[in-house]
């Protein structure tokens, strides 16, 4: 049972117990909506941008715990960062993910999202830890359409 | 004797003879994950018998050749057995005659095949089609597709909370302008067997046509599509032990007659010139361009070790077991079973308190026991229930009493990986 503990850490489980920012933003400057049909999980992502800056962020919708734990720590780790910093940030954590031949990432940015990197043994939720990901990084480049994970398919 | 029950069904169990039957599909000899597989996905498709594995190989290996045309040995080997194949289908589903079976990919492109040819040549604006709340998305979009093109209404059936389709509101849904109903033998998502035959008799009375989608039902329960009287039938191979990409379509002969076909080329034709063209006669006429040949042969073989085992004995013995299965899950706590219909095909669909479904499949993954968790393409039943998914277990004839107990132990250690 080692890997489902490594996938199911006990983080991951906290968050998804009690997700943080898991409310709307009411004067929210963008929102965007997640989807993955595979699983029905459907989450939508508010921002509060300030000069490209996310002065506020949090979510809403209905997920497993990878994803639901994914959105949640998501928002607590870009809060305050630069548009170009969260993208920097998704761009190692989708490497952690992949971990294919070469992938270097760059662990200490990651911080405590190293606690997904036990989803990688598991090829078919990886879309579950990167739906919130995707959903705030089509919030942040403006895109007004429903992010679904098998989009090009 | 303290459970009599139990002991009546395990000489029941010994009359089918499912360590016999397991035996037959090579897949159960692996582990996975370290764990005896334990196959609780038959919805989604089934596992295949030696008998179907050997037909496919024996086929390639003396008995390849193109049908209907060469004048050659195996040619008329290869066409025979591809005939052979749908003759055991009509005896199989009881239709009238060989030529209302029309070999498609599947039940999906049967519907299509219907909702296409039928359905652009006898809908028009204002026409109604009724489907139920219940389906498969298979048969709902070529339903809306067609509504689109025609201009023709499409009606739904609710469903009760039990997972029964309504037949009061069915009723008052029927009128003159009905000109179509497709609804599904037996649901994907909840195993909900449904009156069709009241609900063909019912569309009859206004002169409606019937599609009925048997893709979950064939594999389960005996069917006769002379006794429903349904005007069309489809299933698809994959799902009653069969190969995947063969399926058949049953229509009434006046009806595939009447109808144009569906696609165009080869085998579907009689004569061919460049000003015109005359089709072929049923049921070639709807079975364009060389055929999965192989797939017929390995389907033929499917319902023929199915007729072995019989309809009957596998209906008794799945009966059984979803019984056993349903007061299993009931016993752990926080579990609620969705889709609890008085007739009802062999599928727990359920949810877990605290636990999403695509969680619970993950962790019973690991120890060898493969579910369904999602929508079961039937999003429209999900949201009826309120559920973004719910996690299924489909049970067939090669499933046993100890695989229930598995499930039952792995579900626990579900709560134990949550702490919940």
């Amino acid at each position: 049972m080692t890997d489902l503990n490594e996938l199911y850490q006990e983080m991951i489980l906290e968050h998804n117990k009690s997700p943080r920012n898991f409310r709307a933003i009411t004067d929210a400057t963008k929102k965007a909506e997640g989807y993955n049909p595979l699983c029905g999980d459907r989450l939508m992502i508010y921002l509060k941008l300030e000069n490209s800056r996310i002065a506020d962020i949090s979510f809403q919708g209905s997920g497993c715990a990878i994803s639901k734990a994914s959105a949640s720590m998501m928002t607590t780790m870009v809060k305050g960062k630069t548009k170009a910093e969260a993208e920097a940030l998704f761009e190692d954590f989708r490497k952690m993910l992949g971990r294919g031949a070469g992938s270097d990432y760059d662990t200490k940015s990651l911080g405590k999202l190293a606690v997904f990197s036990g989803v990688c043994e598991f090829p078919a939720r990886v879309k579950c830890a990167t739906l919130a990901w995707h959903t705030l990084y089509s919030g942040l480049g403006n895109e007004a359409k429903i992010i679904s994970t098998e989009e090009g398919r | 004797m303290k459970n009599p029950k139990a002991v009546s069904s395990d000489s029941r169990t010994t009359a089918l003879g499912t360590d016999k039957i397991r035996k037959d599909f090579p897949i159960f000899s692996q582990n996975i994950h370290g764990k005896p597989l334990v196959y609780f996905d038959n919805a989604a498709t089934t596992q295949k018998p030696r008998a179907v594995i050997d037909a496919l190989l024996f086929y390639y290996q003396t008995q390849n050749a193109n049908v209907h045309r060469g004048i050659h040995y195996l040619s008329e080997i290869a066409t025979s057995l591809y005939e052979a194949s749908r003759v055991k289908i009509q005896r199989f589903l009881n239709a009238r005659e060989s030529k209302e079976i029309i070999f498609v990919r599947g039940a999906t492109e049967g519907i299509n095949l219907v909702a296409h040819s039928y359905g652009r040549t006898y809908l028009k604006r204002g026409d109604e089609i009724i489907i139920s709340g219940l389906e498969h998305h298979s048969n709902i979009v070529p339903w809306q597709i067609l509504s689109e093109q025609t201009g023709a209404v499409l009606r739904v059936i609710p469903v009760s909370d039990k997972g029964e389709l309504l037949l009061e509101e069915y009723e008052r849904l029927l009128s003159k302008r009905t000109k179509f109903v497709a609804v599904g033998h037996m649901s994907n998502a909840l195993g909900t067997i449904n009156p069709v035959k009241k609900i063909i008799q019912m569309a009859h009375h206004w002169n409606a046509r019937v599609l009925v989608d048997g893709a979950q039902a064939v594999p389960h329960l005996p069917v006769d599509v002379q006794d429903l009287d349904c005007d069309f039938y489809v299933f698809s191979g994959h799902k009653i032990y069969g190969p995947t990409g063969i399926g058949a379509l049953y229509g009434k002969a006046g009806l595939l007659e009447a109808m144009p076909p569906y696609q165009s080329g080869g085998d579907m034709i009689s004569y061919v010139t460049f000003g015109k063209t005359l089709y072929n006669t049923l049921p070639y006429k709807f079975e364009a361009g060389t055929p999965h040949i192989e797939g017929v042969i390995g389907l033929g073989a499917a319902i023929d070790y199915v007729l072995g085992l019989g309809l009957d004995k596998i209906e008794t013995y799945e009966r059984e077991l979803l019984a056993y299965g349903t007061k299993a899950l009931l016993s752990l706590p926080g579990i609620k079973i969705i889709g609890t219909a008085k007739e009802k095909g062999c599928i727990l669909s359920f949810v877990m308190d605290g636990v999403h479904p695509h969680d619970i499949a993950t962790i019973l993954d690991r120890q060898g026991i493969a579910i369904r968790a999602g929508h079961h393409c039937a999003m429209p039943v999900m949201e009826r229930f309120g559920l973004p998914a719910t996690a299924r277990a489909s049970l067939a004839f090669y499933n046993t009493r100890g695989e229930i107990d598995a499930l039952i132990q792995a579900l626990k250690h579900v709560r134990e990986v949550f702490k919940t």
